[in-house]
């Protein structure tokens, strides 16, 4: 596949690696007991330890630590007995203790690899270099008072797993759908949920360009960015704008950028001498974080299927193609929406529905799939009812609409609006024969376009509300008029 | 009547249990002590009210027979202890109006079992100094005094508040932290008896840090088994702090009077240092006799990488403190200096919140963990700690404890070395190995010197086993007969 980008003198390659900050789901802080669950009101869940208070000590949460590791698991990882945390040291009036715990040289979790599924049906590795721990600081407000900025802590403290790829991604699209593949992994595990809109997952995203087989060029980081959308905006716009300096016969420098949303563009935040020494050393208040192979062992027993082993099982016990089942399993919500709607009904059938007429709603209406106003019972009755015969296509697509609307159950829907198919031959000949003795002309005509047979169907299912069994009517009018043709 | 001031921490307790006298009679002596002694400058906050009330409780518990192990016995407690809605300073501008809303797990301890606060001891700066001479509240004086000699001596640092009013009988016992000797040096400077207990004895949480892999709470007492009765009431295994042991707490007082015979006692020749006073050597010279009449084999023994012990200490105390103490910017609570820029407040902020002494370790600190620089002191220090570490784990298969003295000299006088950073450093040159290894070490006054300044050894033990240091320091103290003061001359 060819990734790469037109430029002046030339093709250009991209390449990406990405550290993306994911929110661990727990009740409490990585090192305090306190509350992680988000908008409560500012400075409402915040320790003496959170707050970086004289003579407070960390201890370690060990349900973070199992987080941790079972996202190791999930990203085929090694996963390390024993790690160290680290203090990384800096000021920030929302980083209370003036030092961040983090993990720098013996992380919880070492080198790993996904697979992402493209859209033109291929599938690429992605290297995982490593996962770690580590806290979150608060949040600087500066739009509360005309002369102060004010500090929340509701975050500090808060767990965060970061996780490291290789660069090994070659174009916005690679690496948006790293990012999906990681964030779904993560909502299959229940580790991250994934919500990127209230900061759970945040991505940091070094972009370096390279004529095709040269070595590596200058990277600069673009933080913080909080959309799949701004992922692909961002890269596309920093990979152009290091293209043009190079090809101008300028030197890129190696820098951290932002990402500017309004106008689509990247703008330099700070150069590589304006760094911070972070001064990192290992955490005199912890003791390095070790467990036992059985430990990891027990916690491997309770993984839940994850994306891939789902999409296999999908293909081999729905019968479903290789696509469909890549688009149900690539969200969480849709893959158990699916299944829940297929439960007792024709999957494939399901899946038609689901990835047709559902997801073309969902976007009119701006919803998701969890908030979708019909249940997934429903969708598989509503499909039931046109796999028996009750209903037809097309009053189906009448009656989801009425569910989408209504929230009602299907069978009631047909009940009440009398939706149901009209099977009875008798009833269906009667029809046709009126519509055959009072159009003379299209039966003639129908000798010379046999095509013409479609008006009719269309007339009967006039007559009769969309109701009259399509397959009957096929056939009765078959019977009745290419016979004579 | 004698003044039960005169009485240490045991007596007082078998006399309150004895109902001699009552808690309140007890810590209304103490609390006089206290008031008529400010010329040593030992307490930065007094807590007469508190100490009252808590007395009154303590003795409807012994009217009605729920005293518990401490009970009704008035302490002191170093300022680096935060103690709820009194307040904690650690000495330091920074922290001089923080009134914690928590107490310390150290104190809660103490309280629980019924012991009383008198108030918030004097300190070096958080803790880092030598003579008491970097506290913002001033320095503390030495109760003792040369012969003939009115100079004013130091008591000791960082702990001196807690060494001075106990050598002054201002409180029965006194808390003390000790990092590289804080607690150690002090004692030998006041004729009292300190204990740094093995690291993770006592909790560390509510205590404000140093530097946190060499910190620990101990006990300063007029004698060896006060020391072990308050030691026994401290420690305990906490949740809160992930570095605090959960094994057995003795009862250390037990080991008080075991016999040491049998057992060996290792002389580490790297202690003998190049020009060391002959009065320090008599002292130990003396200490080993002692040892050797009650049966204990006096064993020559080698700590090669004693010489680095020093040098390591100022990398990794440092370095550790440079890192706890950037809480300190003025946004939360402390001193703060207001500024429309960030940078500037915490500028101003630290330079006036901190004195000279903090200042000189932030920035030796900053230094040694910065890029380029982080490998060859920080990195190298802590191999080297390493090393330490294992010269006292290999001499351990072969003795039971290690005799050196605690200091190199006795007290000095104030301002003497208080320009000179480096020979300030030299003081804490025996007690700082063993916070490096983690070891327990107790400081016993053995004798005066020519000038009639107290002289303290050092026993330094196994690790969680303080309960053969205190049989051992029980030896010294029967055999030197140590007397404390007698001419109160700073009572006002």
């Amino acid at each position: 596949m060819n990734n790469l980008v037109k430029g002046n003198t030339g093709d250009w390659e991209i390449v990406i690696g990405i550290e993306v900050h994911a929110q661990i789901i727990s009740n409490s802080k990585l090192f305090s007991g306190s509350s992680t669950s988000f908008g409560a009101d500012h400075n409402t869940q915040v320790s003496f330890v959170d707050a970086g208070m004289p003579g407070m000590l960390p201890v370690i949460n060990s349900v973070c630590v199992e987080q941790a590791i079972k996202t190791g698991l999930g990203l085929n990882a090694k996963i390390n007995n024993f790690s160290i945390f680290d203090r990384k040291n800096y000021f920030y009036p929302d980083l209370p203790q003036g030092y961040q715990i983090s993990q720098f040289e013996q992380p919880i979790v070492g080198n790993g690899m996904i697979t992402i599924d493209l859209d033109n049906g291929e599938s690429k590795n992605i290297g995982i270099e490593r996962l770690h721990l580590e806290q979150d600081a608060g949040k600087s407000l500066h739009d509360q008072h005309p002369s102060y900025s004010f500090v929340d802590l509701n975050r500090s403290g808060v767990a965060l797993m970061e996780i490291v790829s290789m660069p090994d991604m070659r174009s916005p699209e690679e690496a948006q759908t790293y990012v999906k593949k990681l964030r779904n992994i993560m909502k299959y595990l229940q580790t991250c949920d994934g919500n990127m809109e209230e900061g759970s997952l945040r991505a940091d995203i070094n972009v370096s360009v390279r004529k095709p087989g040269d070595d590596l060029g200058t990277r600069c980081e673009i933080k913080n960015v909080n959309s799949i959308k701004f992922i692909g905006q961002a890269i596309d716009y920093e990979a152009k704008r290091q293209i043009n300096l190079i090809e101008k016969g300028d030197l890129i420098e190696q820098q951290t950028r932002l990402f500017d949303p309004k106008k689509g563009q990247t703008r330099s935040m700070r150069s590589k001498e304006d760094s911070h020494d972070y001064r990192y050393f290992p955490d005199p208040d912890l003791l390095p974080l070790t467990f036992t192979d059985e430990f990891v062992d027990e916690l491997k027993k309770t993984l839940p299927e994850l994306p891939d082993i789902r999409k296999k099982r999908f293909i081999e016990d729905y019968d479903l193609s290789s696509y469909d089942s890549n688009i149900l399993v690539s969200e969480k919500e849709t893959a158990d929406y699916f299944e829940a709607a297929a439960e007792n009904s024709n999957p494939k059938l399901v899946c038609n529905w689901v990835i047709g007429e559902l997801f073309s709603v969902l976007n009119k209406i701006n919803k998701t799939i969890e908030d979708c106003p019909i249940k997934a019972e429903d969708l598989g009755e509503l499909v039931n009812l046109i796999d028996n015969e009750t209903i037809t296509g097309r009053i189906a697509k009448d009656v989801f609409e009425i569910m989408l609307d209504t929230g009602e159950n299907p069978a009631s829907i047909v009940d009440a609006n009398n939706m149901k198919q009209v099977n009875d031959l008798s009833e269906i000949e009667s029809v046709i024969d009126k519509i055959i003795e009072n159009n003379p002309d299209q039966v003639n005509a129908l000798s010379e376009k046999p095509n013409l047979i479609g008006w009719f169907v269309g007339q009967v299912m006039k007559e009769t509300q969309g109701k009259a069994n399509p397959k009957t009517v096929n056939e009765i009018l078959g019977k009745k008029l290419l016979k004579k043709g | 009547m004698k003044k039960l001031t005169e009485l240490c921490l045991y007596d007082a307790r078998e006399g309150l249990l004895n109902k001699d006298f009552t808690s309140k009679e007890l810590v209304l002596d103490h609390i006089e002590a206290m008031e008529s002694s400010r010329s040593l400058n030992a307490f930065i906050t007094e807590t007469p009210e508190i100490a009252i009330k808590s007395a009154e409780n303590s003795d409807l518990r012994f009217n009605k027979g729920t005293n518990r192990d401490l009970e009704g016995i008035p302490i002191g407690v170093k300022d680096m202890f935060c103690t709820k809605g009194v307040l904690t300073s650690a000495s330091s501008k920074m922290l001089s109006n923080f009134i914690p809303p928590y107490e310390s797990t150290v104190t809660n301890n103490l309280w629980n079992e019924g012991a009383i606060l008198l108030g918030k001891l004097n300190n070096d700066e958080f803790a880092m100094g030598s003579s008491n001479e970097t506290s913002f509240y001033g320095p503390v004086i030495n109760p003792w005094k040369g012969n003939n000699n009115e100079q004013n001596l130091v008591p000791g640092g960082s702990s001196g508040g807690s060494s001075a009013s106990v050598a002054a009988n201002i409180s029965l016992g006194a808390l003390g932290t000790d990092t590289g000797g804080s607690i150690r040096q002090p004692a030998s400077f006041t004729g009292t008896v300190g204990l740094k207990p093995t690291y993770g004895r006592c909790s560390r949480w509510g205590i404000i840090a140093f530097a946190s892999s060499l910190d620990q709470a101990g006990p300063i007492t007029r004698n060896v088994r006060d020391n072990a009765i308050l030691l026994k009431n401290m420690c305990s295994h906490d949740p809160k702090d992930t570095t605090s042991s959960s094994k057995k707490i003795p009862n250390f007082e037990e080991s008080i009077g075991n016999s040491v015979k049998g057992l060996k006692v290792g002389i580490p020749n790297e202690f003998f240092q190049e020009g060391m006073s002959d009065e320090i050597i008599d002292i130990w010279n003396k200490g080993k006799e002692w040892l050797k009449k009650s049966g204990a084999e006096i064993i020559d023994i080698s700590l090669p990488n004693t010489k680095y012990a020093l040098p390591c200490y100022y990398i990794i105390a440092p370095a550790e403190a440079s890192s706890n103490l950037a809480r300190y910017d003025g946004v939360r609570f402390g001193h703060s200096v207001n500024s429309s820029d960030i940078n500037e407040m915490y500028k101003a902020t630290r330079s006036e919140g901190f004195g000279d002494e903090v200042k000189r370790r932030i920035m030796i600190g900053t230094y040694v963990l910065s890029s380029g620089y982080y490998d060859a002191y920080y990195l190298k220090a802590q191999k080297v700690r390493s090393l330490i570490t294992e010269d006292y784990n290999k001499v351990f298969n072969s003795v039971d404890v290690i005799l050196t003295p605690s200091t190199p000299s006795s007290a000095f006088g104030l301002n003497e070395k208080s320009d000179d950073p480096l020979s300030m450093y030299l003081n804490d040159i025996f007690t700082v190995p063993v916070n490096l290894a983690g070891l327990p070490a107790i400081s016993v006054p053995a004798g005066l010197d020519s000038n009639g300044l107290p002289l303290g050894l050092q026993l330094i033990g196994k690790p969680f086993e303080e309960e053969t240091i205190y049989s051992f320091a029980k030896v010294i103290e029967d055999s030197a007969n140590f007397k404390n003061i007698e001419n109160q001359w700073w009572v006002q």
